[in-house]
């Protein structure tokens, strides 16, 4: 009975001696495994829940907690090309290309990432709109900067400062919108605790965009069966057009 | 009231997508054209994909030259035997048509050709029948009936080897040029998503010398049976056609088409040119300026297509 005592102290101590710097933890949850795309859908919000987990070690601090919520979409490759005028004509000329380009991405924070941490800082964890982008940028970035604009352009890509809601000291919502455009496929939700402009956790979780009923007939119908769709889609415009005939008749 | 397009893969309203294709089926049905150069770039312009708006117009297109070919035939006022002619012509220029506008969309000097092919062919075409319409109504005017030279003097191309007699149009005439138009307008008709009827109405008027009575019948004939293959094409290749949007698109258009073809018979014909000429060299100039004036964003944001290989480069 004592020893075992003895021995649960000692081991609460060293772990308290071994890793005091990483001793919360995070807890995520989402309102939702999936997202379903229904004939009316215009888009969504995810809801995000987190507990940040205290030892013993942490308990005592006193620190003030950041929290950062990435949400990517799938990724694809995208082209990024800059006009340039020729004679009387603007036409595309310099361009760069950019691989595995999230399709949407949502940065939500409880207050402005500058505010809590430093630019370096952010791109080594990752955090903000850019990081992986501006890497591939072989030229003067500006490219990079294009493609983050135009993707925030259409509210593909968005910062949300004020977006992560601290409930309790220890438990955090966050709000991310899924766009109406959202493609289908999974998407990514990394959450990193902060404080004092260093990352003390990080967890992640996903989830799905997908079609569901109508929306997913379709789709596969015209993935899967592409000569009977065509040929459903002709038959429809032959109905249509003989119908017009049918009803407009006057003379 | 929003509802999701299935393949574009966005909401869009669906009063607006009707609208937009009623006034262009009024404009289509008024001047007895396709309507696809006017409903394809408005389409993009909301943020379909030019691949889903190209094929879906297609279907479109399919169904209104439908309705308007039954009509044309209960009268007997298309030529058949020139509208095969024109389709075996216009079948090989698709697939040319097609082919290029994957090799460009690859080197991303598609924008630019269409833009360039539209200010081109739009511009030219435009300026010939202002310019013809202008004088028929001024002939008009001083009292004088327009007479349109008939026979005699025939063009040095109807005279090529292999002539064929088209009894409907009155024609006696070389299949060359004939085939080599329809391959001309098969290839701009895939390249820039449209029917072609603004390219093959003139050219079969101006360069033929074809009825006006047979000649939109004939292109018609021509528009259904290639919109036809453009859309099973689409549909088993890219599979870009939006059967939500053809839908609406259908329906839009076959209203609009109706009332356009009544407004269009309180039309005179030099009227009627005029007008056409107006709106295509309207289109024209939106292309121009879109090409020659510097663009709000210098820089524009695409798919890559060709695989990764490229990509690491």
């Amino acid at each position: 009975m004592r020893s075992g005592h003895i021995i649960i102290i000692l081991l609460a101590g060293m772990m308290a001696c071994t890793n005091p710097v990483r001793a919360e933890s995070l807890i995520l949850s989402l309102s939702s495994s999936h997202v379903a795309i229904t004939s009316t859908y215009i888009g969504t919000d995810m809801v995000v829940f987190g507990v940040i987990g205290r030892d013993q070690a942490s308990a005592t601090r006193s620190e003030h907690y950041d929290i950062v919520v990435s949400a990517r979409g799938p990724r694809n490759h995208m082209v990024v090309r800059e006009k340039a005028s020729l004679g009387p004509f603007w036409v595309n000329q310099r361009e760069q290309k950019f691989i595995f380009v999230p399709a949407t991405m949502a940065v939500a924070s409880n207050r402005p990432l500058d505010e809590i941490t430093s630019p370096e800082m952010q791109s080594r964890y990752q955090l903000g709109l850019g990081s992986a982008i501006i890497a591939q940028d072989r030229r003067d970035g500006r490219f990079a900067e294009a493609l983050i604009r135009l993707k925030q352009r259409d509210r593909l890509y968005e910062t949300l400062p004020h977006h992560v809601e601290f409930i309790t000291p220890n438990v955090f919502k966050a709000v991310i919108p899924v766009p109406a455009r959202a493609p289908t496929g999974l998407y990514d939700v990394e959450v990193a605790l902060m404080s004092d402009s260093v990352r003390l956790a990080s967890q992640s979780t996903h989830f799905e965009v997908v079609k569901i009923g109508f929306e997913q007939d379709v789709a596969d119908a015209a993935r899967l069966h592409g000569w009977l769709y065509g040929f459903a889609a002709l038959l429809m415009a032959g109905l249509f057009g003989w119908l017009a005939t049918i009803i407009f008749r006057r003379d | 009231m929003e509802f999701y397009l299935p393949i574009a893969e966005l909401p869009v309203n669906i009063w607006l997508i009707v609208g937009m294709s009623a006034v262009v089926g009024f404009i289509s049905g008024l001047f007895g054209v396709g309507g696809g150069f006017l409903i394809t770039p408005l389409l993009i312009f909301l943020g379909i994909s030019p691949a889903v708006a190209v094929a879906s117009v297609s279907t479109q297109i399919a169904a209104s030259s439908l309705t308007a070919l039954i009509s044309y035939w209960k009268r007997r006022a298309l030529d058949i035997r020139l509208g095969l002619l024109l389709l075996s012509g216009s079948s090989i220029g698709t697939i040319c048509g097609v082919m290029a506008f994957n090799a460009l969309r690859r080197i991303g000097q598609l924008d630019l050709t269409i833009g360039v092919s539209y200010v081109i062919l739009l511009g030219g075409i435009g300026l010939l029948m202002l310019y013809e319409s202008l004088k028929a109504l001024r002939a008009r005017r001083r009292g004088l009936a327009s007479k349109r030279p008939r026979g005699g003097n025939h063009p040095w191309y109807f005279g090529l080897p292999f002539r064929m007699r088209f009894p409907a149009s009155g024609l006696y005439v070389s299949v060359i040029p004939l085939l080599a138009m329809g391959l001309i307008v098969g290839f701009f008709g895939a390249l820039l998503g449209i029917g072609g009827g603004f390219m093959i109405v003139p050219a079969l008027i101006y360069l033929f010398r074809v009825p006006t009575m047979v000649v939109v019948g004939t292109s018609m004939f021509q528009i259904l049976f290639s919109m036809s293959g453009a859309t099973m094409l689409h549909a088993t290749t890219n599979h870009s056609v939006d059967f939500v949007l053809a839908l609406l698109l259908i329906v839009g258009g076959v209203f609009g088409a109706q009332f356009g073809a009544r407004a269009g018979r309180h039309l005179k014909g030099e009227q009627f040119r005029l007008l056409l000429a107006l709106i295509v060299l309207a289109v024209a100039f939106r292309f121009l300026g879109d090409l020659a004036l510097k663009p709000e964003d210098v820089f524009s944001l695409s798919a890559l297509v060709t695989p990764i290989a490229g990509a690491a480069e």
